[in-house]
């Protein structure tokens, strides 16, 4: 039997899972936002990653055919939204009884309620329509893909076009209802979830098929084209590759948590570590030149030094304050009333930095108002609060013993471009041109992936690769 | 523990009776202290950052500090001297309940540390008349003391000083009595060094910062120079020999720690106000502290540093100068380097302290070099002396989880390398 192995690391904004296999191979992510109840954050994190894993596995299965037969790899871009959309679906319907259990709390009195009813059963109805299309499109793109995110932002926007007085008792409604379906566990069944995303998309690609004679726009798309008279080939081959997948056991033989609820984690204590030691590992693994780790989460900052092993030397942490961590970019959203992932792109767009003082979250969005009220850009604003949270972080550098070549930078932060312009810029500019930095894609899963690597290894003991390894730089 | 106790509640009666009993009443600092010349007039020495400390264990620091703030002083001022100030605004009740008497001389005998002049200032305002003897201490610049510097200091003490001190008290100067209890001070230095190094056994029977503290409350609170303070550190000793010969690690509030999984050199005064909470984040994980900088503040007696009585005012001068934070950064360096090497360390700890400059400047680059100088893995928390506000848990136990996990994944690794093979 394969082993495979955990690792979750549960951040203050989102928490992470990552599986490996036996060659320390990430063969599954999954991702989630953190909430009131830990267990379950790390409970969804890893039911995702599982099966992140399992799509992962369907790839490889299919990566000869998808390499000649394009349409293949259209049907599987299109089962995995689906198949999301169908999680998405139960959640929704879960948070519909939720909300009628819920509203006759909320009601001013039987009338009010009479006429809530239908209304709020016209908002589900519409977000489940939006979110559908937007699934089968792949148009959530940028957008954040958790159910608490994608439900808030189309509800709010439905809920400000009813009348007034539906206002206030609708949106206490949704915070009332929300963290009771948003802690609650569903077990999805793999298997029937694919089934039905499968007709689904044979549905759609049947639909599609009568319309696109007469939608001209469904001719440009040329995977689209091949499939819509192939996808009932495709799906019937895929069939047996699903089953083999699906009936994969994935025997997880040690599991690590890490992160800073890590302690709150229903896992024994010997599989609990400390993230620092977990993020380096992990930065490590991906890029094993790797000798300074920069580290930017939802509330904190690491500055850390590894030596050639990955293990860490010294390490310094943000104290007292979170400004420069991911939670202030995500004030600064808040009050400029835009999306996180829009942040990084706009400041890109500045003709110039904007200084900002301001070493506090909070005063950051003062004085975020008060460059506003005098005529400064968004942009040219946003450009100087990426600097600002960067000359933080270096100052954490400097602290923890500065940058030694190769710097990799890790975290949530490590996605938004201009964070990563900056901290290029200025580690160049203190530490050398020569620097070289390492950005993942996976950036935000290197703590997962750090702890789900010492889960292996504490269930080995260390790999005789590794000791091999440890005398061989030894003897020189 | 118990005979201290014993010695530390005399003393705060005597204070408290001092004045019907005719005694007279110097304030002093610990760092460069002069207590065996206030023991040579008759007077009683009284350490307001003792007294600070105590409040701090004894959680009354919290108001005293934001009484003193409401009287106007900065939230970032030294918070000794708040918790000072605020016990003064509350009818300077010590420690022990027992009221203390004012001051009859306010004197500073180490002014390396600038908010100690400041402090001073404070104090004299807030009692007027009272005479103030201000010695300047030259700061170990160029890494030794010299002749000259030892002369100035003399001259100083000479001048300066005895004048006062036997106008306050009425006593001449009796250079043959002040040689006696320098003897007695010799002796017990002796004793406490021979104590601090017993922490070269593995496993170590004492925590050399936690406990140390402790150990060093007689030597450090007025009892330098008098025989009980010899009696008590021989006791002590002895006790603590009698642990090593049976092969025994350090007593914790929660009994004897059973496996030395760590040992720690540790830099910067310990945070008071959850001193018991602090100290369990250590013992929790196995950690014993094995030497520590604090535990020297009072005085560095591993160099060889005696309290002679055959140049008693000489001795007297260079022990001012001769203080930890006194020392220069490259000294304090090698020193923590003798230890760790010396103590057979695993990690090295900075606990900085965000309102005391003496210690903290010049932490981060120690820091470096320590680590550059032996490859000694390092760690860096923050916390502060006695404003609880400033001591946060979860923050310091996060990054001491981390500093642990750290050496022992470093442990672990050596450990495999001496198994295999050459």
């Amino acid at each position: 039997m394969k082993k495979y192995y955990l690792g979750i690391d549960l951040g203050s904004t989102t928490s992470k899972a990552v599986i490996i296999d036996e060659k320390d191979q990430i063969i599954g992510r999954g991702i989630t936002n953190t909430r009131s109840n830990y267990e379950v954050a790390a409970e969804l994190a890893k039911q995702a990653a599982i099966f992140n894993a399992r799509f992962h596995l369907l790839q490889r299965r299919l990566s000869g055919i998808m390499e000649h037969q394009p349409a293949y790899r259209r049907y599987l871009e299109d089962l995995k939204n689906v198949f999301q959309f169908l999680q998405f679906r139960e959640r929704m319907e879960q948070l519909g009884r939720q909300f009628r259990a819920t509203l006759p709390a909320v009601a001013a009195n039987s009338s009010q309620l009479r006429q809530m009813e239908p209304l709020l059963n016209q908002v589900i109805a519409a977000i489940l329509d939006e979110t559908k299309k937007e699934y089968q499109d792949h148009s959530l793109g940028g957008q954040s893909q958790f159910f608490r995110d994608i439900v808030a932002e189309r509800y709010n926007a439905r809920v400000a076009e009813l009348p007034k007085q539906y206002f206030e008792p609708l949106m206490l409604l949704f915070d009332k209802s929300i963290n009771p379906v948003e802690n609650e566990i569903i077990h999805f069944n793999f298997i029937a979830l694919v089934e039905e995303a499968m007709r689904m998309i044979n549905d759609r690609y049947a639909s599609l098929g009568d319309q696109g004679r007469e939608d001209r726009s469904l001719n440009f798309d040329a995977e689209l084209n091949l499939l819509m008279g192939n996808y009932q080939k495709v799906s019937d081959s895929l069939g047996a590759h699903i089953e083999a997948v699906a009936s994969e056991a994935f025997h997880i033989a040690n599991m690590v948590g890490t992160g800073y609820g890590r302690a709150l984690l229903p896992f024994p204590e010997d599989c609990i570590k400390s993230e620092i030691l977990c993020h380096a590992f992990g930065a490590h693994a991906v890029f094993p030149k790797t000798r300074t780790v920069l580290d930017i989460g939802g509330q904190d900052t690491k500055a850390i030094q590894v030596d050639q092993y990955g293990l860490v030397t010294s390490f310094h942490m943000n104290d007292r304050c979170a400004a420069g961590c991911g939670r202030y970019l995500g004030y600064i959203a808040d009050e400029l009333s835009i999306s996180l992932n829009e942040l990084g792109p706009l400041a890109l767009e500045a003709q110039k930095e904007v200084n900002i003082c301001s070493t506090c979250t909070v005063f950051a969005g003062a004085e975020l108002r008060e460059l506003l009220n005098v005529g400064e850009k968004r942009e040219d604003i946003l450009a100087g609060l990426h600097r600002a949270i960067v000359m933080r972080a270096m100052s954490l550098l400097a602290r923890s013993g500065g940058v030694r070549n190769e710097f990799t930078f890790t975290g949530g932060v490590a996605r938004n471009q201009a964070v990563l312009r900056y901290v290029s810029d200025l580690v160049r500019q203190n530490y050398g041109q020569n620097i070289t930095i390492n950005v993942h894609t996976d950036s935000i899963f290197m703590g997962a992936l750090g702890g789900a690597m010492f889960a292996r290894r504490s269930a080995q003991g260390l790999s005789s690769e590794q000791r091999d390894k440890i005398t061989a730089s030894e003897v020189h | 523990m118990l005979l201290q106790k014993e010695m530390l509640a005399r003393q705060f009666r005597e204070l408290s009776t001092a004045k019907e009993n005719g005694k007279k009443v110097v304030y002093t600092f610990v760092p460069g202290n002069l207590s065996e010349l206030i023991h040579a007039f008759g007077m009683l020495p009284v350490y307001p950052e003792i007294n600070a400390l105590q409040s701090g264990m004894r959680k009354k620091s919290g108001g005293f500090i934001r009484d003193a703030e409401k009287a106007g002083h900065s939230e970032d001022v030294c918070t000794y001297v708040k918790c000072d100030i605020g016990m003064l605004l509350n009818g300077n009740i010590g420690p022990t309940g027992d009221k203390l008497p004012e001051p009859d001389l306010l004197l500073l005998s180490y002014t390396g540390c600038f908010t100690f002049m400041k402090w001073f200032e404070n104090l004299e305002r807030l009692y007027p008349g009272v005479p103030v003897a201000m010695l300047h201490t030259p700061y170990q610049e160029n890494g030794r003391i010299t002749q000259e510097m030892t002369n100035y200091m003399v001259e100083q003490i000479k001048t300066e000083l005895i004048p006062k001190m036997e106008k306050v008290s009425g006593v001449k100067f009796d250079e043959t009595r002040l040689a006696e209890i320098l003897g007695h001070a010799a002796k017990a230095e002796d004793l406490i060094v021979r104590i601090f190094n017993t922490t070269r056994n593995k496993p170590s029977p004492i925590d050399a910062y936690f406990a140390g503290v402790y150990y060093i409350g007689p030597i450090n609170a007025g009892f330098r120079g008098t025989p009980d303070a010899v009696a008590y550190y021989q006791a002590l000793h002895e006790e603590i020999m009698l642990r090593v010969e049976k092969g025994l690690g350090p007593i914790t509030p929660e009994g004897e720690m059973e496996e030395e999984k760590f040992r720690l050199v540790v830099e910067g005064p310990p945070n008071w106000t959850s001193f018991r909470n602090f100290w369990k984040l250590f013992y929790d994980m196995g950690a014993v502290v094995v030497a520590s900088s604090y535990t020297k503040v009072g005085g560095v007696y591993d160099d060889g540093f005696r309290h002679d009585p055959a140049k008693p005012l000489e001795s007297l001068a260079n022990y001012c100068m001769n203080c930890y934070t006194n020392l220069n950064l490259p000294q304090r360096i090698d020193l923590l380097a003798k230890y760790i090497t010396d103590f057979r360390a695993d990690g090295f700890l900075v606990n900085s302290i965000k309102s005391c400059n003496s210690f903290s400047a010049g932490q981060l680059l120690m820091m470096r070099q320590l680590e550059e100088r032996l490859g000694v893995p390092v760690g860096f928390i923050e916390s502060d002396l006695v404003d609880p506000r400033y001591f946060s848990y979860s923050n310091i136990k996060n990054r001491l989880d981390s500093f642990f996990q750290m050496l022992s994944q470093r442990k672990a690794i050596r450990g495999q390398m001496a198994e295999m093979p050459a």
